[in-house]
């Protein structure tokens, strides 16, 4: 296996080329950056806080719209904070839901302390055994290439860790006003008549 | 007869186009809990902490569909970042069910601190919290938190008073004998 490990940003921007219409919920710091680099646009949610919530709010749009595909894009540290919602995710079998973490083994935000992922947790393996379908974990291209051949043929949810390099990414920043973030990804998945009046 | 609360609740949530209902586990939301499960219009989804009730509401309403989340007061204080970082600073709509202990008839001096913080502790997040005691009270209360929650895109707890669903009894509801240690 290589030694170096893939780039982020390069890993996020092959991904996007695939998203097709996928919704996506960014879990918050790094990915949050990462999303907005690679792919800003009103059906993107930015999570700006509440860490260990990304996972479960992915969900609950996966379950509101079942046709579209849904992509929860984050970090170890907030999946691991949110871990058992693999097993809520596993229950619910939601088969337009895809997570995606970009595992840098470190919190990204705090001063790069190590997560348990640098210490041999292993998150695939914990999605698999809380009953995901499709759960894997990717190291180099060969890998990515796989997880983008899953993405179209193998069952969802899927869950993929992919092991990147654990640099600061360019901070590129959404707004900031939550109220905004939400209202224009309601605007663009809903219309904006759906959005803005209660029926 | 006034209709059991957890009757009215699902009429409701019928009434009002909750598609989605979150849970952890009470005994007292066992009726309720049951009647979603039966209920082909809604999703019911077991969770593993309350915390993921936020996320899962929030994400329906990203999804343009309304949910609830249920829970024991006890798992009030899983959810107080998930409220304060996300449903307050997005004004998502939140409407929460929550079964007391802890409080009137308790048996359990563990479950005092948390039932005795649970207003308290949602009121300081800027939740709008209904403490109810009755049947006639908790079906007014669901139907007015409903309103407040999706019209005006407020955070709302009910909580439901011991004296309403009765104070669990070791003896009675747990085991069929019971031996006590360490005497």
């Amino acid at each position: 296996m290589s030694t170096t490990k893939l780039n982020r940003g390069d890993v996020l921007n092959k991904l996007m080329e695939v998203r097709g219409n996928a919704l996506a919920i960014a879990g918050l710091g790094s990915p949050v950056w990462d999303l907005a680099a690679s792919d800003h646009q009103p059906e993107n949610f930015y999570n700006w806080g509440g860490m260990g919530c990304a996972i479960s709010m992915g969900l609950g749009c996966a379950l509101a719209q079942p046709k579209r595909h849904v992509w929860v894009i984050t970090g170890d540290g907030e999946a691991l904070m949110g871990v058992g919602s693999f097993a809520t995710v596993a229950n619910q079998r939601p088969d337009n839901l895809v997570i995606i973490i970009l595992d840098n083994e470190h919190y990204g935000e705090t001063g790069m302390q190590k997560t348990h992922t640098s210490g041999g947790t292993d998150l695939a393996a914990m999605a698999a055994g809380a009953g995901i379908p499709t759960t894997m974990t990717v190291h180099n291209d060969e890998d990515l290439n796989k997880l983008i051949n899953a993405l179209k043929t193998s069952p969802l949810p899927l869950v993929a860790s992919i092991k990147v390099e654990n640099t600061k990414p360019k901070l590129v920043l959404p707004s900031r006003d939550g109220v905004y973030i939400k209202t224009r990804f309601r605007q663009a998945v809903l219309g904006s008549t759906a959005a803005l009046h209660v029926t | 007869m006034a209709e059991p609360w957890t009757t009215a609740a699902h009429r409701l949530f019928k009434q009002h186009n909750i598609r989605t209902v979150g849970y952890v586990p009470d005994a007292g939301l066992t009726e309720l809990i049951k009647s979603c499960h039966a209920d082909n219009d809604i999703k019911s989804v077991v969770m593993t902490t309350e915390e993921e009730g936020i996320g899962l509401s929030s994400g329906a309403w990203l999804g343009g569909e309304k949910a609830a989340v249920l829970m024991q007061s006890s798992g009030v204080g899983n959810t107080v970042n998930a409220i304060a970082s996300i449903v307050s600073s997005c004004q998502f709509p939140l409407f929460m069910i929550v079964t007391m202990r802890g409080q009137y008839g308790e048996s359990n001096p563990w479950q005092m601190p948390m039932g005795q913080a649970v207003a308290p502790v949602l009121k300081s997040l800027g939740m709008h919290v209904f403490e109810v005691e009755t049947d006639d009270e908790a079906a007014e209360a669901i139907e007015a938190g409903l309103k407040m929650a999706f019209v005006s895109n407020a955070a709302v707890a009910i909580l439901i008073g011991q004296k309403l669903i009765g104070a669990k009894s070791f003896i009675a509801d747990v085991a069929e004998e019971v031996i006590n240690v360490d005497n």
